[in-house]
């Protein structure tokens, strides 16, 4: 990048535009990058004959246009929102955690069987009873891998990968033995959740229940955790430099364990909302990939916790038009997949291009 | 002549070991690939796309020329392009090798899905296997030594690798420019160039293992046709310990993990299936924290290894 032969400086608002700029490079690359995905899949669309511009009519028909579309994109968006901070929270202190999935499938079974212990209790509280037990389990599962990681530097993304597994082994086994629900035959589970246990929907106007309200206000507190407190200043200063933070005398351990605890148990609620709102009770249906698509909304949203929102709605609506795409324009449903997995490519790639553009940084718009 | 004798509690050994060889093979080649990829200094996560995408083209490849050794060929060219792709991204500045590995499933399964979808129905021709029982007259001995040929491939490709590794400059360069990009540097080495050849060839094995999954064992190609064998690789690979020969063990010992369950159902023992299934996860698991420490690398890790250093 040239600089300007003039001075921009002389002109009023350069100033404010030095000011925004810097800031603007973590917005203006990774849209220039799903831009670029996009584009990319618009050519693989064109070399097998299809129209990219029907596809992405029918992602705007399917996911976006009417109100029961929005309710076939929102209500998919709960469990995407979760996961993505199990992975979003952690990355901030460097800890990369591809586990989600297994929080979310032990969080989905301590909810469904602490929901036929508290059966008698008020539905109030048997609720929280199971929502806590959820947040617990998924909370311990993941901070176990950040307490390994602290104590003994085992790697955490490998560690937490294999955690997955034996957390849906341990699933698969549970719920067809010690917790299964002898009535379930085609599909093992855990008895149904009675109706006063169940989460319904949140009031207005279209069936989107309360966990994606509860995704938006986890994603909007770990905002501000974040950005607006100590806790959140240290990590990011953690995050950023571990040894310099050890230097200052931060507790890097405590904040590890504290970060890793909490997105595990933004995925355990995941998994207790895909019990009490979804399926009525824990069964192999808890392993559907949720933990996986959060890697690419938290890759995609930056990591910004505000960002996972949109991000994930997004990607929801994508995944809500798959039926819609696949009987119009006799596509497989994998083309969703391929999609994300074009964009996602892209996107991390575009991670080198930071620091690169001068017009992004403050000097450029303000000369000496 | 074969007889279906009664043998008792011994068929549970029996069909641990029969299963062992049959489910090792895909765990084979693909920490072979990860091995070799990972001893130049990178680490490949996208393993499981590679090898789905691999099982999805040598199955097509397979049923489109009636040969199923083009089908084995044509995986292990598609398993280099990934690994070629992944090299290249890799190669950028401030780009988390470990992220584009997750990226590279994805879009891996989702292209082998995609284009895999006309060839779920229609049966392409298998791999052949060799007779080792045929000293027995015993059937269930017969089965259990019923070795595929891509098994002693993968067998003497692990011996080959153990031996480039040890004795020839070839390895000598890998294993350089997996301890140190500034000794390579120095020895006048490209470690852009190595590591993307290395990632490559890493690539094209466990795009053999994915051909030996829909060709040979469990045969068919549909799209839950892996049991997470590609992701497991990484893992595999530091059971290892880097080893060429030690991926033979690990694999072989992941296979039986796998087959004990169905051995011990076929006699009756049904509990604890997915625990037996899990067993391989939490010995791994056991391992990797036993062999961490805080204060040093992993013994036997290349120095240049993101995930260990």
């Amino acid at each position: 990048m040239s600089v300007a032969s003039s001075n921009p400086s002389e002109k009023p608002g350069m100033a404010a535009i030095a000011a925004v700029m810097p800031r603007a490079e973590a917005f203006v690359i990774p849209v220039a990058a799903l831009l670029a995905g996009l584009l990319v899949f618009s050519l693989f669309l064109l070399a097998l004959g299809k129209s990219p511009v029907d596809f992405y009519a029918l992602v705007y028909k399917a996911g976006f246009s009417s109100a029961f579309s929005w309710q076939n994109t929102l209500s998919r968006v709960a469990p995407l929102l979760l996961a993505a901070l199990c992975v979003a929270l952690p990355v901030r202190l460097g800890l990369m955690i591809i586990g989600g999935e297994g929080a979310i499938a032990l969080g989905g079974l301590a909810a469904a069987v602490v929901g036929t212990v508290v059966a008698g209790a008020p539905s109030a509280i048997g609720m929280i009873a199971m929502a806590g037990a959820a947040a617990l389990i998924g909370g311990g599962w993941i901070g176990a891998v950040g307490y390994l990681r602290i104590k003994r530097n085992v790697n955490e993304t490998i560690a937490s990968l294999l955690m997955a597994y034996i957390a849906i082994a341990l699933l698969n086994h549970l719920v067809e033995g010690p917790f299964r629900d002898p009535a379930s035959l085609n599909k093992p589970s855990t008895a149904p959740l009675i109706d006063a246990l169940r989460v319904g929907d949140i009031p207005i106007g279209i069936s989107v229940h309360w966990g994606f309200a509860a995704g938006v206000i986890a994603c909007i507190l770990s905002w501000v955790l974040i950005e607006r407190t100590t806790i959140g200043f240290a990590a990011r200063i953690a995050g950023d430099n571990m040894r310099a933070a050890q230097v200052q005398g931060l507790p890097v351990s405590k904040l590890i364990l504290a970060f890793c605890a909490l997105g595990g148990a933004f995925a355990g609620l995941a998994g207790y909302f895909e019990v009490a709102a979804v399926h009525g009770s824990a069964n192999g249906s808890l392993v559907a990939g949720y933990g996986y698509t959060g890697i690419l909304v938290a890759f995609l949203a930056r990591h910004n916790p505000l960002a996972i929102i949109p991000v994930a709605i997004l990607l929801a609506g994508l995944e809500a038009s798959s039926g819609l795409i696949q009987r119009r324009m006799d596509l497989p449903d994998a083309t969703v997949l391929v999609l994300e997995g074009i964009v996602f490519v892209i996107l991390l790639l575009s991670e080198t291009l930071y620091g690169r553009f001068r017009i992004f940084t403050a000097a450029y718009w303000v000369q000496k | 002549m074969s007889v279906s004798a009664d043998i008792g509690l011994w068929g549970v050994p029996l069909a641990i070991l029969g299963g062992a060889i049959r489910v090792s093979t895909p765990f084979l080649f693909v920490s072979l690939g990860e091995c070799l990829t990972e001893r130049s200094g990178r680490i490949n996560l996208g393993m499981e796309g590679t090898l789905v995408f691999g099982a999805m083209t040598g199955y097509a490849l397979a049923f489109e020329t009636g040969s199923a050794w083009l089908g084995v060929l044509a995986a292990a060219f598609a398993g280099a392009l990934f690994g070629l792709l992944h090299g290249w991204i890799c190669k950028f500045k401030g780009v988390n090798d470990i992220a584009i590995g997750i990226a590279m499933m994805l879009l891996g399964m989702g292209l082998a899905y995609f284009f895999g979808k006309p060839y779920i129905q229609p049966v392409a021709p298998d791999l052949p296997s060799i007779p080792l029982g045929w000293w027995s007259n015993i059937e269930q001995v017969q089965s259990a030594l019923q070795i595929n040929a891509l098994f002693i491939v993968g067998a003497l490709a692990a011996v080959a690798m153990a031996w480039v590794f040890k004795s020839t400059r070839i390895g000598l360069t890998i294993r350089v420019v997996g301890d140190s990009t500034d000794a390579a540097r120095a020895m006048g080495l490209n470690p852009n160039l190595v590591r993307l050849l290395a990632t490559a060839a890493g690539g094209a094995l466990a795009g053999i293992g994915g051909a030996y999954i829909s060709l040979y064992y469990p045969g068919s190609w549909n799209e839950g046709i892996s049991s997470g064998q590609g992701l497991m690789a990484v893992a595999l690979v530091i059971f290892a310990r880097w080893k060429p020969m030690n991926c033979f063990w690990v694999a072989l010992l992941f296979g039986g993990a796998g087959a004990l369950g169905p051995a011990l159902q076929s006699v009756g023992v049904t509990q604890g299936y997915y625990l037996f299934f899990a067993a391989p996860y939490v010995l791994t698991l056991g391992l990797l924290i036993a062999t961490s420490s805080p204060n040093k690398a992993m013994e036997g890790a290349p120095g240049e290894l993101s995930i260990t250093k």
